[in-house]
């Protein structure tokens, strides 16, 4: 299922000269596409980080990654119940793999974005899950961590 | 918690996930980047505390790289940093290195006293293979 899934999601997410609308590949998670248009490569990648509250750039995709760090990301999301969120394969588009790193000024992969705004890699997303900051920035986005309902659960036993 | 059961499979994965690439060259001197990336450190950040990891053994490339690196910054300069103004900080003072043969940092940026409540280097997610289209570029 996820080798074919995987391609189907890696043309969407042609960078610059993908397909207008999305596909649901299955679980909720958007595979999303960055539409046509003009504007220069910081516009452009400015537009995909804006559209939507959740934004990662991963080697791979949410079903298969290829990378243990990207993985890390999309394990912390799915910890979360963070479902609806626009995951970009670097592995398929070379200028999108060095743009974005020249657009958040970051020199590697995973790159998260919340709210439009980058927040880090890997180690940041962790030590906000651990430290419990991510849950309070999903809320502001609008998002219920799945953790917190976890604990409620626990906490009415 | 996320990084146990990680942790716990990347010891079998180091030995299953090094596939060695035929023709591709190592560095000059062994040990040679890592040298390196632990004098810029010091010298920017003047650390309490510097572990560094060469990580390389772990991941999709040949024997002897010097690719994938985990570092814990222990250094007074984090006060009153985010976590992504630390990094940045690790990432201007390895500029050169990151552009040119580290693939991958792993970063840990404490305060002193953030240390002392939690004085490890934690491990790594294990490989999942990387990219197979393209090599070389992080």
């Amino acid at each position: 299922m996820s080798a074919s899934l995987g391609r189907a999601a890696a043309a969407l997410l042609r960078w610059g000269r993908g397909a207008s609308g999305g596909v649901l590949p299955g679980a909720g998670v958007r595979a999303a596409s960055s539409g046509a248009g003009g504007g220069g490569q910081a516009e452009q990648l400015d537009a995909m980080v804006k559209k939507d509250k959740v934004v990662v750039f991963l080697k791979g995709t949410p079903e298969q990654p290829q990378c243990g760090f990207s993985n890390a990301v999309v394990q912390i999301l799915r910890l979360h119940g963070v479902r609806d969120y626009a995951a970009y394969n670097v592995l398929d588009d070379p200028e999108l793999r060095q743009g974005i790193k020249d657009y958040s000024n970051w020199p590697t992969i995973p790159q998260v974005f919340l709210n439009g705004e980058f927040v880090g890699g890997c180690d940041i997303l962790l030590q906000m899950h651990q430290n419990g900051d991510l849950v309070e920035e999903l809320k502001k986005l609008g998002i219920r961590s799945a953790l917190l309902d976890e604990k409620t659960d626990q906490d009415s036993k | 918690m996320l990084s146990a059961p990680l942790g716990r499979r990347l010891a079998p994965m180091a030995t299953r996930a090094c596939v060695s690439r035929a023709g591709a060259a190592g560095p000059a001197a062994a040990g040679s980047v890592e040298a390196t990336i632990r004098a810029k450190l010091e010298q920017a950040l003047s650390p309490e505390v510097l572990e560094l990891r060469n990580e390389s053994g772990g991941h999709a490339v040949p024997p002897g790289s010097e690719t994938h690196f985990r570092v814990a910054v222990v250094s007074a300069r984090f006060e009153g940093l985010s976590p992504l103004q630390r990094h940045r900080l690790v990432h201007e003072a390895l500029a050169e290195e990151l552009a040119g043969p580290v693939h991958a940092l792993a970063i840990q940026a404490r305060t002193p006293a953030q240390w002392r409540e939690n004085p490890q280097l934690d491990t790594s997610p294990p490989c999942l293979g990387g990219s197979k289209k393209t090599r070389g570029t992080p």
